[in-house]
């Protein structure tokens, strides 16, 4: 089984953590309830599931510009997901990630990257050098 | 990147820590797309409700304020999430507004203008042709590529800080030509009549679409739509898909920039009426009972103010009506008695705010507000997250149910 996953240069610091995967969508508006930490929104594959100190691995961020805000506020809150891993990151995830000082990594050279990680692994993120393994 | 000589007296702090943090914020971003320079903008549009922005964003804005922060370039704001005037009655609390009054302040402090409006190519100024602006809102932004031409990305609230703090953005994503070639070709089978069908249709689109990365081009639009109806084509697009950008063959202007040859080779969906009221039936059913009935997202234009208050005419509503302006509308509205014609029958309109960030879970809960009725795409796909069961349904039909207190 492949352990090391290739993606582009990604933003934030070395974290290590549990995955929290689903081939679904993200936006902090959209779909969460931030004071519980918890997905809210009843459509979203993850509903009713905490993502605090989770890294988060979903397919592209969606929707509004407030995420870039509100991923500062979880973060201040402490509950925030430790990293954010997507396909495709949209503008907005990675400024709110700079912001934040969150860390976010995306395209990965070896595929869909929420077919490749699952739920309960547990990975090491390394956004400067674009790397993300099983440990 | 590649950085002039300004610019690298910004990321050295030579130009205060203010600037330092903004261009530093922003490399980082242009790092993360490959961004190989700067483009100057000529504008900022920056979303900063308070629900977002939270406490520790205003202690940043603050944070920025005592570092002598002041904008470079005119720089414009989204709705607030506090209508000052107005807040007590739909359950907010004092918390709320000191962080409204706080956010405010400091905005002002820098020189940021507090037009709180989403629809300020309708209201403020558009964009035009080519011109590149650094602008937050989701539905300005795509109104501002695919209709003005203008070139933005999404640019959240501190990256559009960051750029109002620089006068440029990294150069990335819309901002260069090669991200602006469709890569969808969508074919309309009906003809949207009213702005609930336009709002589905962008819908349909944005969720077939489905990344910030993709481009549809659409043919088969046999009318040329009015401002209003690309507004809510195009926020709702925005919210269902994060697309930024779209052209309408024979309508937006840089529609005709790609040759029949070009886009007929692209991956091709027809979008016909089953597909739009397949999507309309997952929000609400005739006979269903409403607790609110909210037109915003975008904020009404003047002209949509107009028909509410002809619609509202003699009216008796058994649930509350809110309506969300921009200030600009507002004001012209008072002065034409619009605001008054509505307000006669009990709804309210609100003053530069928009109903989705004015802390819509609390002020839900408030007011025992969960089945709430739009004539807004946009709308009832955000506040699903927000604990409520949203409806969508024409204006008049909205109207109607209001006066009904269940979905006629």
């Amino acid at each position: 089984m492949k352990i090391l996953f290739k993606c582009h240069i990604g933003i934030g610091t070395k974290v290590q953590g549990e995955v929290l995967s689903a081939n679904d969508n993200f936006s902090a508006r959209y779909d969460l309830d931030r004071l519980k930490g918890i997905f809210s929104r009843p459509q979203h594959k993850l509903v009713g599931k905490s993502y605090v100190d989770k890294i988060l691995v979903l397919n592209e961020s969606k929707g509004g510009v407030a995420s870039a805000w509100m991923l500062y506020e979880m973060c201040a809150r402490k509950m925030a997901p430790k990293a954010i891993l997507f396909n495709k990151a949209n503008t907005i995830l990675a400024q709110g990630a700079s912001f934040a000082n969150l860390t976010i990594c995306d395209r990965f050279i070896d595929g869909d990257i929420t077919s490749l990680l699952s739920s309960g692994q547990r990975v090491a993120v390394d956004p400067i050098n674009g790397l993300v393994s099983i440990i | 990147m590649e950085l002039n000589k300004e610019e690298k007296a910004m990321a050295s702090g030579e130009l205060g820590d203010a600037v330092e943090w903004a261009i530093n914020h922003q490399i980082q971003v242009g790092n993360f797309f490959d961004a190989k320079n700067f483009v100057q903008v000529s504008n900022v549009h920056m979303m900063i409700d308070p629900e977002s922005v939270g406490i520790d964003g205003v202690l940043f804005l603050e944070k920025l304020v005592g570092m002598k922060a002041k904008v470079k370039i005119p720089m414009i704001t989204d709705p607030r999430g506090v209508d000052l005037n107005y807040y007590t009655p739909l359950g907010q609390t004092e918390e709320m507004a000191n962080i409204e009054r706080r956010t405010i302040k400091a905005c002002t402090s820098m020189g940021i203008l507090m037009t709180n409006t989403c629809v300020n190519y309708q209201t403020i100024m558009a964009p035009l042709l080519g011109e590149h602006v650094a602008y937050g809102d989701t539905g300005v932004v795509i109104y501002t590529n695919s209709v003005c031409g203008g070139r933005s990305n999404y640019e959240g609230g501190p990256s559009a800080l960051a750029a109002g703090l620089t006068g440029r953005t990294p150069r990335y994503g819309l901002h260069l030509e090669e991200k602006r070639i469709p890569t969808k070709k969508f074919c309309i089978k009906f003809e949207p009549s009213e702005l609930t069908d336009w709002g589905l249709l962008g819908a349909v689109i944005g969720k077939i679409s489905g990344s910030y990365w993709e481009v549809p081009i659409i043919e088969g639009i046999n009318h040329n739509p009015k401002s209003d109806e690309l507004k809510h084509f195009g926020a709702s697009m925005a919210s269902y898909g994060s697309i930024p950008l779209f052209h309408i063959i024979g309508i937006t202007p840089e529609a005709q920039n790609y040759s029949s040859k070009f886009v007929n080779q692209l991956d091709e969906h027809e979008i016909t009426i089953d597909d739009i009221l397949s999507l309309k039936s997952q929000f609400g059913k005739k006979g269903d009972k409403i607790d609110v009935v909210v037109f915003a997202a975008p904020q009404l234009s003047i002209f949509e103010m107009q028909k509410v208050s002809e619609l509202c005419f003699n009216k008796s509503f058994k649930v509350p009506v809110i309506i969300c302006t921009s200030p600009q509308v507002y004001a012209d509205a008072s002065r034409m008695k619009i605001i008054d014609q509505i307000e006669e029958t009990g709804a309210k309109v609100l003053e530069g705010t928009c109903f989705y960030n004015q802390y819509a879970r609390e002020i839900g809960l408030a007011n025992g507000w969960k089945r709430l009725m739009s004539n807004s795409a946009k709308i009832v796909n955000i506040l699903g997250g927000y604990g409520y069961e949203p409806s969508l349904s024409s204006m008049e039909n909205c109207i109607d149910s209001a006066v009904a207190g269940e979905i006629i």
